[in-house]
């Protein structure tokens, strides 16, 4: 990923100490440590904090694609990790206290499904799907691809990392939908790939990472919630849940997106992204629920509350991105951080 | 760029067709399993062609798929998630 511009003080030493090697940052990383605890607990609220989630996104960036510049040796730089747990702990705090679980059913496979699809079926707020389809401008649909930019290009991604602290059941239900969300061995039919060919087709930037410097704070919390979720086998129940979630919520809002893109005269390569989630996540919210999630409770019911808090926290967080979205279109302005980013 | 795109997309249907025509090239085929799914569809795994009437088979882009039983659905045969939106119920 292309290095994203610094937020403040503290991504502005990150981004500048890992651009150097781990031998020459000895000194910097001590004022790294200090300014995390700072910022931790100045921050009004570190879920719309531009400075401590964008810091969040690039050290956990080290995991997948990397940043640019920066070397391969501070992914697992003890100095950085501690730095990152930090963050994470207080982050976590917070997504715990705007998160309601529910009350947990038996720990079944179909209680835990019917559950999840009951949770996923509340209205939770503002409908950016419906506005999609029936309102938005041709501005507000490139803003709606810049905020989904961030995940859909490397979609599926944080979820892959639970894979191998699965077992049995509920892996193989895992890598069934994964394998459908990276195209069954043909690249071109990758979601991301599928995704990539949008953006291009809008004459936008398809490169990973792109639109980064573009995204407010909550989007970049919605992501770095499912690298929370997906790099601690800890939380191996949260991240199953969000990715039940996440699939038991797409397909009627893809064809609502797709509706959209059609209203503005986009023709299929466009709308092949959101075409392919409503046949496909009709699939993927049964194995999800089913056997991904409720295969997992059946082999560890101690599990069920981090499956459901994990489902919870993800439309609590996401529907955080919807409100602002939302909220910026409806004053008339742009809901990204500088409104010609996208043109 | 253009070129390379042009022959990725020959690939991709060659592998299509190959896919389809043969599913497993080699051991025995997964026994075909189908789950009602309660208040959704029919979850349909393992090797299986699915035909239209005029015996052709249907379009088809993945193994697994959930073929509406509630009768809403816009892809039909396959579900497209209307059935949460009309409330179906599978038991009476
Ligand atoms: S069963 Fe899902 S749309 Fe009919
Ligand atoms: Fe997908
Ligand atoms: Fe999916």
């Amino acid at each position: 990923m292309k290095q994203p511009s610094p937020r403040g003080e503290l991504s502005a030493l990150l981004l500048s100490v890992i651009a150097g090697s781990v031998a020459s940052a000895q000194d910097a990383l001590p004022r790294l440590d200090a300014l995390t605890g700072e910022s931790i607990s100045r921050t009004p609220d570190i879920l719309h904090d531009d400075d401590l989630q964008l810091a969040l996104f690039c050290l956990y960036e080290l995991h997948y694609s990397g940043v640019d510049g920066a070397g391969d040796d501070w992914e697992w730089d003890p100095d950085l990790l501690r730095i990152r747990h930090r963050i994470e702990a207080a982050f976590e705090q917070r997504v715990r206290d705007e998160t309601v679980v529910p009350a947990l059913p038996e720990p079944t496979s179909e209680a835990v499904c019917a559950e999840l699809f009951r949770l996923t079926g509340e209205d939770g707020g503002p409908s950016m799907s419906r506005f999609v389809a029936k309102s938005a401008t041709d501005d507000q649909l490139r803003e709606f691809l810049v905020h989904k930019s961030v995940n859909q290009l490397r979609e599926a991604d944080p979820h892959t990392f639970a894979i191998p602290r699965l077992s049995g059941r509920s892996k193989a239900a895992m890598v069934e939908i994964q394998a459908d969300e990276y195209g069954n061995g043909l690249p071109a039919r990758m979601h991301s790939a599928l995704y990539a060919r949008t953006m291009r087709e809008l004459g936008m930037d398809d490169a990973y990472g792109g639109y980064l410097d573009a995204v407010p704070a909550i989007t970049l919390a919605v992501n770095n919630l499912m690298s929370l979720f997906g790099l601690h086998r800890r939380l191996r129940g949260a991240i199953v849940g969000h990715l039940a979630a996440y699939e038991m919520t797409s397909s009627q809002p893809n064809r609502l997106y797709s509706r959209g893109f059609k209203r503005h005269g986009y023709g299929p390569d466009v709308t092949e992204y959101f075409d392919e989630h409503v046949e496909a996540d009709a699939v993927h919210e049964q194995i999800a629920g089913r056997d991904m999630a409720g295969g997992l409770v059946e082999s560890d019911p101690r599990l069920l509350e981090d499956v459901l808090f994990g489902a919870a926290a993800g439309l609590a967080i996401d529907t955080l991105m919807t409100v602002h979205i939302m909220e910026s279109w409806e004053a008339g302005r742009s809901s990204l951080r500088a409104s010609d980013v996208a043109a | 760029m253009g070129v390379d795109r042009v022959a990725d997309q020959q690939d991709t249907e060659g592998a299509q067709e190959a896919r389809a025509g043969h599913p497993l090239n080699s051991g025995s085929a997964a026994p075909v399993s189908v789950v009602a799914c309660p208040d959704g569809p029919l979850l349909v795994r393992g090797d299986f062609t699915l035909l239209g009437a005029d015996g052709e088979e249907l379009p088809r882009t993945r193994r697994t798929v959930a073929l509406c039983r509630c009768g809403a659905s816009v892809l039909k045969p396959y579900c497209d998630g209307s059935h949460k939106l009309i409330g179906f119920r599978s038991e009476p």
